[in-house]
């Protein structure tokens, strides 16, 4: 932090920026506020799931209860959901890595011609209302044989994860610096050795960032899933949006509950791996 | 053994010329400095050597091999970088190590390389840390060790001092060139620090625009500049544009009204010349004389030993004169003539 400097007090309407206490207090008072707003609706849906009975106006239920939780698990429909959602996720998350990390590298450092339109081309399905591309894609799977399978979905989810990741992949690769990996082809690598000696592990933050994401995204989407998964083939999110339609409240709180589960759970694990002394160093640029 | 022959390569990028037909012999054990200023090919030129760019046209050669088309892992090459390129993620111990365990070296083998290197470079103890944990000095040595251990042929760096401290840089520089020395490798040093090359190096080659301006050791750069660049870039000079004329066999060049008498390699008569003089062959005398002038605005510069007069003349510009530290200024006028010049062709070309 730079020493104060103590010329005369001509005062500016940023003032405030400038000390460190009063950047100090803003800071908590924004952390604060995240944390009502974020922290609150999810703590509500908690307490909804374990209510046995809550009404206006106590501020926690009057009575609690683990009956909806044992509903919730033991209704063979939600239990079907879970094991196909987190099937789906991993696989989508890995064939996304798998095509993402090559063309986030291909994005960074090779001289690929059109490389901005490609890169914008890859926001496009971000860019128009979803549903649209998802009934056309539910054509297409009509023709080819996709609608209501496995495969259809995951295809479907990788449409939205592969923005993600080529996109997070390709600002990690750029982050590396160039050096390092002639270093390695100086010191006898050849350009994949280099790659996986060097490059990957350096980018490896990223990587494991963008993977979160398709992992949560490909978790959390209902809307396409719903029109190319039905009647079979239904996940997590898709049974939810039944549940909320039938309103039973305490019951899609558990949902939900079970839902946020696996991103807090990853987060944290995540934020512990993101915070090691090598990734610091690693996007340090010694 | 270890030479190295650059053949007639060049280097075009889009709208640039980064390197036109370079040539240069570069004799084992020997040690040249790429010097110029930045944009002026020197690193393209080593990248070249270490195999990241391709020439466009023209040979490398090492011992006679072609290598033109290696890449840099088959190249008997090892590069020192600029920002040292150590890889973050491995101990010291391993950034050393990495080519030789690519080789799979045995592992005492690779163990005893790695400290024995460190060793030389001056470096004992540090093996388990990581770069970041270092100073830009120890960086430094580890970035050596590293391009060291694998016993190349060619020792490239790429201004490896430029990111130090004055006085670490200095203190460097005699180390850099006390294992040059040590392990008898023909090294090439990309710099744009005239000091520095005119202190390590046997041979300096002087760049500009892309074109090897000049090729000797400190003394001919210094006291023979082939252009008119060398001659501005390497110390100092002044710079006068005239006409030369040969008169009696000898060459003078008209300068404005005076006559200055140059020494002009294969410049005809009636040529437009560049003329360059050393601050130090600038003689200040204290009245008019023939073929002197007057300086404008005189004041001096104390460098310790010596002082610089530093002042202006209405044609020919700034100019300064290298003065005993004795001298003083009065309120007379100061006039000044050189005693001693040099006439380039003020096409820029390189006489060969």
């Amino acid at each position: 932090m730079a020493a104060r400097t103590t010329t005369l007090p001509t005062m500016r309407l940023s003032w405030w920026i400038d000390d460190p206490r009063m950047r100090r207090m803003l800071l908590r008072l924004f952390a604060a506020a995240l944390a009502v707003f974020i922290g609150i609706p999810l703590l509500t849906l908690v307490l909804w799931s374990f209510a046995g009975e809550w009404f206006w106006p106590n501020l926690i239920p009057t009575q609690w209860s683990l009956r909806w939780w044992q509903e919730v698990l033991e209704n063979p429909r939600v239990t079907n959901a879970m094991f196909l959602s987190f099937t789906i996720a991993p696989v989508v998350t890995l064939l996304t890595a798998l095509v993402a990390i090559p063309a986030g590298y291909a994005f960074a450092r090779l001289d690929v011609p059109l490389r901005r339109t490609l890169l914008l081309l890859f926001l496009i399905p971000n860019a128009f209302p979803r549903i649209g591309l998802y009934v056309s894609l539910a054509v297409l799977y009509y023709q080819i044989g996709l609608i209501d399978t496995y495969w259809g979905i995951v295809f479907l989810h990788m449409i939205g994860t592969m923005v993600y990741m080529t996109w997070i992949t390709t600002a990690t690769f750029r982050s590396i610096d160039p050096h390092l990996e002639e270093a390695a082809r100086d010191a006898g690598a050849s350009p994949l050795r280099a790659f996986f000696s060097v490059v990957l592990p350096l980018a490896t933050p990223g990587i494991i960032v963008a993977s979160l994401f398709s992992f949560l995204a490909s978790l959390d989407e209902a809307q396409g899933t719903l029109i190319v998964g039905t009647p079979h083939y239904i996940t997590m999110p898709v049974l939810l949006y039944t549940l909320i339609s039938s309103f039973q409240r305490p019951v899609a709180a558990v949902f939900s509950v079970l839902l946020a589960l696996p991103s807090l759970l990853l987060l944290i694990v995540a934020q512990r791996y993101l915070h090691s002394e090598y990734v610091a160093a690693g996007l340090g640029r010694v | 053994m270890a030479e190295v022959d650059l053949r007639r390569v060049s280097k075009v990028y889009k709208d640039t010329t980064a390197v036109d037909d370079l040539s240069l012999h570069i004799k084992d054990r020997e040690f040249v400095a790429l010097l110029g200023p930045s944009g002026c090919g020197k690193t393209t030129t080593l990248r070249m050597l270490a195999g990241f760019i391709r020439p466009d046209s023209g040979q490398i050669l090492i011992d006679g091999k072609d290598i033109t088309d290696l890449p840099p892992e088959r190249r008997p090459t090892a590069m020192v970088f600029q920002s040292y390129a150590l890889w973050p993620h491995m101990t010291v111990a391993d950034n050393v190590a990495f080519g030789l365990r690519l080789r799979k070296r045995p592992k005492t083998e690779v163990a005893d390389r790695t400290e024995q290197m460190l060793d030389i470079v001056g470096l004992r103890g540090v093996m388990k840390r990581y770069p970041s944990q270092l100073s830009g000095g120890q960086q430094q040595r580890v970035a050596l060790a590293r391009a060291l251990v694998l016993g190349p042929k060619i020792l490239l760096l790429d201004e490896p001092l430029s990111n130090l401290d004055a006085k670490l840089r200095v203190r460097m520089r005699d180390e850099i060139r006390r294992i040059q020395q040590e392990l008898q490798i023909t090294t090439v040093y990309v710099t744009h620090d005239q000091e520095e090359a005119l202190t390590m190096a046997d041979r300096i080659a002087v760049m500009d625009k892309g074109i090897l301006q000049q090729v000797g050791d400190a003394l001919d750069i210094y006291d023979q500049p082939a252009t008119a660049f060398v001659a501005d870039f390497i110390g100092s000079s002044n710079l006068l544009n005239g006409t030369l004329h040969l008169v009696d066999g000898r060459a003078l060049a008209q300068v404005g009204d005076i006559r200055v008498p140059v020494d002009a390699d294969g410049v005809v008569d009636g040529a437009p010349v560049t003329i360059s003089a050393r601050p130090e062959d600038m003689e200040v005398l204290r009245a008019a004389a023939p073929d002197a002038f007057r300086l404008d605005d005189p004041r001096l510069v104390n460098f310790g030993a010596y002082k610089r007069l530093l002042g202006r003349h209405p044609t020919f510009g700034q100019l300064e004169a290298r003065v005993p530290k004795a001298f003083r200024l009065g309120n007379e006028p100061v006039y000044v003539r050189f005693t001693r010049a040099r006439a380039f062709t003020t096409d820029g070309k390189v006489p060969r």
